[in-house]
């Protein structure tokens, strides 16, 4: 496989906030390699948004942030604001969760897209070709959108052209936050295309989602976050097919085709994470020793689980 | 005594043949003169006690417009809305709350639905501390009913003093949840369950709102783009087809 374009390693993030330290993230390690996908799903406060903000520097300031982070060979650890700034706009590029509070509502499309051509290095000439050709990718008209301003679009056209965004100038990796989120299952569908076109590509895609059924049809690899941790790391159609995590076997069967049970109780509080397994609280197989330390994630034949089950396990079990 | 209020409890007893939310013909469109776009046609949807019924259809059929019609909050241009056997002439605030009460609706995004200056106890209670001295409840029994409420949706005693920006939105979305049933409507209208909330959270909320719907017999309409969702939690289904959509109600096969 190719060198991962951005990865990772010991990712943590911890917000001082009014009820104390909220660790958000702890111990991720993620590699992004040219031309494949990697979904990151969890529930509403797992981490996974800020996950996203984290790989492109955009936390707020009450943030302490451990670990490291790498484009290439490049150590970010190193780079000053003006680095970070010229890293997002040539190499990371971002699909932000709510596109239309994306767009500037004051600026008519077509230019503002050309601006962003021209930060990621295209030509003047060559910029506004650049950006038709990616409003056509995703199926638009770029003259009808390039006078339109942003409340002329649908919530799908405002989707798009988001999406495109990422096809200009072709960024090394693409992160897409939330790409569905207020879609119909048409527009998912398609919007699924288009990221997956964005890999086919050739760049590094990473989609963070809520949405069970996009992660499935993107494939790749998924990761499990759940209460700042990553519980498990999978091909994706393996992780769906046979979930090792009790989590994650969990988390499937609250599907409403599979019953719709959800998982009792709640996860826990942020600023009161135990200093063992995160989901034992929950976990219909916990054992004495999910409640002494956090497990390590445990190698299977295809990814990784953080769960005392499968310590010297090799295989997933269904 | 007892016999009688414990009579008055059990679904639908209480309540008449007549008991239904219905749009009857109702039309709806947004702008005017040669932008006007004509949103609903026409459109005809009842929902009845105990019913769980699904409003399906892509983006910008009218599903929203519908809902927002259907919870006494927008008028529609032509055609009405019968609560009860009764034809409601008016929305919102200029409804006596009665009426205003027996129809809820709980919004898709709890983010921009609650309101971010009310702790969460006071978001819970805010329906029912509305409307005036005369119609208020005594405070032990506001506090009653924020406690067996929270307790219903699992909202632990610890948020209720948080802000909505101090929790979660799952947390958040049971806290609206709390508050949509808290007047105990007749009628809930649920805007697109899945698009904020991971399955688990939803597959909670929706268990919660069954195990309402089992107590007495509470009408549900469920406004999703998830066919799936609809068709393993509706008893019906009814699709809405684009612009000038018409509705061709038709149950579908479990």
């Amino acid at each position: 496989m190719n060198p991962p374009a951005f990865s990772v390693r010991d990712l943590g993030v911890t917000f001082a906030t009014r009820r104390g330290p909220v660790t958000a993230l702890s111990g991720i390690d993620l590699d992004l390699h040219p031309g494949t996908v990697h979904v990151v799903i969890g529930e509403s406060g797992s981490g996974k948004s800020v996950l996203a903000h984290a790989l492109l520097d955009l936390l707020p300031r009450n943030v302490t942030l451990r670990g490291s982070r790498h484009l290439g060979a490049e150590d970010l650890a190193a780079a000053d604001a003006r680095r970070w700034r010229e890293v997002r706009a040539r190499h990371l590029a971002f699909i932000p969760q709510s596109p239309m509070s994306a767009l500037n509502p004051v600026r008519r499309v077509g230019p503002l897209l050309v601006e962003l051509a021209r930060a990621r290095g295209v030509a003047r000439s060559a910029a506004w070709p650049a950006v038709a050709a990616a409003l056509r990718s995703v199926d638009l008209d770029p003259e009808r959108i390039r006078s339109s301003y942003p409340h002329h679009l649908s919530g799908g056209m405002a989707q798009r052209v988001v999406t495109s965004l990422a096809l200009v100038g072709s960024p090394q990796v693409v992160i897409a936050d939330e790409p569905t989120s207020g879609l119909d299952a048409d527009l998912i569908d398609r919007t699924a295309g288009h990221l997956a076109n964005l890999a086919e590509r050739g760049a590094a895609l990473l989609v963070i989602t809520h949405d069970l059924t996009l992660a499935q049809r993107l494939g790749g690899t998924t990761s499990v976050l759940y209460a700042s941790q990553l519980l498990e790391r999978r091909h994706t159609g393996a992780l769906f097919d046979s979930p090792a995590h009790p989590y994650v076997v969990a988390l499937l069967d609250a599907r409403p085709e599979r019953g719709g049970r959800p998982i009792p109780g709640m996860p826990p509080e942020l600023t009161a994470l135990p200093g063992h397994c995160v989901f034992a609280a929950r976990c219909t197989r916990v054992r004495a020793e999910c409640r002494r330390e956090v497990p390590a994630l445990h190698p299977l034949d295809d990814g990784g689980v953080r769960c005392v089950l499968h310590a010297g396990v090799q295989q997933g079990v269904g | 005594m007892t016999e009688a209020s414990g009579a008055s409890c059990t679904p639908a007893s209480s309540r008449g043949w007549d008991e239904v939310l219905s749009a009857a013909a109702v039309s709806r469109g947004y702008g005017h003169g040669r932008g006007r776009i004509e949103v609903l046609s026409r459109v005809s949807l009842d929902v009845r006690p105990g019913e769980r019924v699904a409003l399906c259809g892509p983006s910008g059929s009218g599903k929203s417009t519908l809902g927002r019609i259907l919870a006494l909050l927008d008028p529609p241009d032509e055609g009405e809305v019968v609560l009860d056997g009764e034809p409601v002439r008016a929305t919102g605030l200029r409804l006596p709350r009665t009426v205003r009460q027996q129809v809820a609706l709980l919004w898709q995004s709890p983010r921009t639905a609650a309101d971010p200056r009310l702790a969460l106890a006071a978001l819970v209670t805010e329906p029912l501390r509305s409307g005036g001295r005369r119609h208020r409840p005594p405070p032990a029994a506001i506090e009653a009913a924020l406690a067996a409420r929270c307790a219903q949706v699992g909202l632990a005693e610890e948020l209720w003093g948080r802000y909505p920006h101090e929790v979660s939105e799952g947390q958040l979305q049971r806290a609206c949840l709390a508050r949509t049933l808290i007047a105990r409507p007749a009628y809930l209208i649920y805007d697109e369950p899945t698009s904020m909330l991971d399955v688990s959270t939803q597959a909670a909320l929706l268990e919660i709102i069954a195990a309402e719907q089992r107590d007495r017999a509470m009408g549900v309409l469920l406004i999703t783009h998830d066919r799936t969702l609809a068709s393993h939690w509706c008893d019906r289904s009814v699709e809405l087809a684009g612009v000038a959509s018409q509705v061709a109600p038709e149950p579908l096969l479990q």
